[in-house]
């Protein structure tokens, strides 16, 4: 599941590079809270998620499981041994941007999938989440079918290179993670989009 | 089309409760008038936030059929039949009158009555009493309001149903249910992720949803005291919950590895059946009220269009050809008419088209008009629209004459659902 790297990214902007806040963070991804059902009513998300991995802190600490993963939380930045994460290289370009109500991958994303691809050839115990986007335009169940379509479609450019569907996962979120939100094409454009995104990144 | 629209209700309407004479609508303008219609002020002894002549008055004003007079100016109050002095009704022009008091009765309960008058024929045409806990006046101002709607159309009130939405506040969403005029609403379920798609069980006593709180969407079934199960969790996306007319099973639609199709799924979450198969996004499933259809819009001509196929599977059907394309469709409660999203030329609007001729009306102006809901009696819809970055929900009568905005205050609201009717 995409699950550790959507609350990933919502926490590597919190990340200040505080041991207390790693371990913290660390215990969080570690306890089932992560997949845990929500609560009914959840009606104060900061305290409840601050304070719940506040308590199980303690435990996480002495689990090297878990401290582990911080290890690569911490150095998610800074690794320039990791193609995936190295500027100058193309794997660490992941988006690629559709036209409206289309879910054809345009040409120029070629070099960027065969990259990507010969990567997963090369290390068959990586994964990848492809996750469709769309504008906010049109409904918004269609849109989460177009979303679907677009990441079915970047799947299938893998696996015409030979990567087969147990190294990827199709989802979609539809129009209801739009990046930008300015209401005109510009933004538009970049909504409808698929993010090739690694497993434990 | 709009021939067509006025005709259908002036036979329902004619039929009934307007055979009175005196009751009768009449058509100007291509369109229906409005009944001329007094709700007196009721005599309310005791102290309440809730004002029960005001919540009646406005939701008989909402439901378009009826021109609310001011009666300020009249010089008498009555509260019962028996106080009428009819002249001064007549001079208003009213043709039926409401009347009534709110009494204090001993244990904190209130005695409610009202009474409706013909007043050309100086006749009653209702006449109600309700024993009820103090805070139930809310309530019972919709049940009056529902009385005296169905005893002069013949057809059944939608004011005390409920309606479902999703709002949209400080980066969280909340799935409500509120009455329907807005008020008493309750958050059902808030996430950080997303909630979409909200679809009540036609018992009332449920509601199927979408949320994306795994990180993918899934789909929910939650009760209104609170119990909470998933309905569908498969691999790939799960969306677009539709309860079948009899509450056994809903439509929903699955990706796995591959485009949207439909299934149907009994609301245990057992009994997975395939309905469509095609290599096209198939999705918005939406039942026939005799429960033999699905329609869907899907993509497999090109654009989105509307299609129907047989709610156990089989030959699919396309049914809208008109439109660049469109999506969302909804069946009126007697099975006649289908709502749907129409783009035309990059506006997105709410149109109705008559199953039986294909005749299509536009209900809204357009712009990112969406997600259409039937109210129970299949008088008035519901849709949400935006404003620059925020959402808002509009009813408009199936004629289109009538619209009002529905706003939550600094809020962003979407996703309408209207809500059964409860006898």
């Amino acid at each position: 599941m995409n699950g550790h790297i959507w609350k990933k990214s919502t926490w590597n902007s919190k990340l200040v590079s505080s041991l207390a806040l790693a371990l913290i963070l660390a215990a969080c991804k570690s306890t089932p809270m992560v997949d845990k059902p929500a609560a009914v009513e959840d009606r104060s998300p900061a305290v409840a998620s601050a304070a719940k991995p506040a308590e199980t802190a303690v435990a996480a600490a002495v689990d090297t499981a878990a401290v582990k993963e911080v290890v690569i939380d911490s150095n998610a930045g800074a690794n320039s041994n990791n193609p995936l994460k190295d500027p100058n290289n193309i794997l660490s370009k992941r988006q690629i941007y559709f036209d409206y109500d289309s879910d054809a991958v345009k040409a120029e994303y070629r070099p960027l999938i065969e990259a990507h691809a010969k990567y997963l050839l090369a290390n068959r115990a990586a994964k990848v989440i492809v996750q469709g986007n769309t504008d906010e335009r049109g409904s918004r169940e269609y849109n989460l079918s177009l979303g679907q379509r677009r990441s079915v479609a970047v799947k299938k450019s893998f696996n015409l290179l030979g990567v087969q569907d147990g190294q990827i996962e199709t989802v979609s979120f539809g129009e209801e993670k739009a990046t930008a939100t300015c209401g005109d094409e510009t933004c538009a454009k970049q909504n409808r989009r698929a993010d090739i995104v690694y497993e434990n990144e | 089309m709009p021939t067509v629209r006025i005709a259908v209700f002036l036979v329902s309407l004619g039929l009934s409760a307007f055979a009175h004479a005196a009751l009768e609508i009449e058509i100007s303008g291509g369109g229906a008038q409005q009944l001329p219609l007094a709700i007196v002020p009721f005599t309310q002894s005791n102290p309440s936030p809730d004002n029960i002549s005001q919540i009646i008055n406005a939701d008989l004003k909402r439901s378009g059929l009826f021109r609310m007079l001011e009666t300020a100016g009249v010089a008498s109050r009555p509260s019962d039949i028996s106080q009428i002095k009819y002249a001064e009704w007549v001079a208003l022009q009213a043709q039926a009158v409401a009347v009534g008091k709110v009494e204090a009765l001993p244990g904190n309960r209130l005695n409610v009555s009202f009474q409706l008058v013909d007043v050309l024929k100086q006749s009653q045409l209702a006449s109600m009493q309700y024993n009820i806990a103090a805070n139930q006046l809310r309530p019972t101002a919709h049940k009056i309001a529902d009385a005296i709607y169905q005893k002069l159309t013949g057809e059944d009130g939608i004011f005390s149903s409920r309606i479902a939405y999703v709002a949209k506040l400080n980066g969280r969403y909340a799935l409500r249910v509120a009455d329907v005029d807005g008020e008493n609403a309750v958050t059902m379920v808030s996430s950080k992720e997303p909630i979409i798609s909200p679809a009540w069980s036609p018992d009332g006593s449920k509601i199927a949803y979408v949320s994306f709180e795994k990180k993918k969407p899934i789909i929910f079934i939650q009760t209104l005291s609170g119990q909470r199960t998933v309905l569908a969790s498969f691999k790939g996306n799960n969306s677009a919950p539709a309860w079948s007319p009899d509450g056994t099973k809903l439509a929903i639609v699955l990706t796995y590895g591959a485009n949207s199709q439909l299934y149907t799924i009994r609301a245990d979450g057992k009994d997975l059946q395939a309905v469509t198969k095609s290599s096209a996004i198939d999705t918005e499933p939406t039942w026939s009220p005799d429960g033999a259809w699905i329609y869907f819009s899907s993509d497999r001509g090109g654009r989105p269009q509307i299609y129907k196929v047989a709610s156990g599977g089989g030959d699919v059907q396309r049914v809208t050809f008109e439109g660049v394309f469109n999506l969302s469709p909804r069946v009126s409660p007697d099975g006649k008419f289908l709502a749907m999203v129409r783009n035309d030329g990059g506006k997105y609007r709410l149109v109705l088209q008559e199953l039986a001729s294909g005749q299509v009306q536009v209900l809204s102006e357009g712009g990112q008009d969406e997600s259409p809901s039937f109210a129970p009696n299949g008088r008035v819809l519901l849709y949400a629209t935006r404003s620059g970055d925020k959402g808002a929900l509009v009813a408009v009568s199936s004629d289109g004459r009538v619209q009002q905005r529905l706003n939550e205050s600094g809020g962003d609201i979407r996703e309408p659902a209207w809500g059964p009717l409860i006898k």
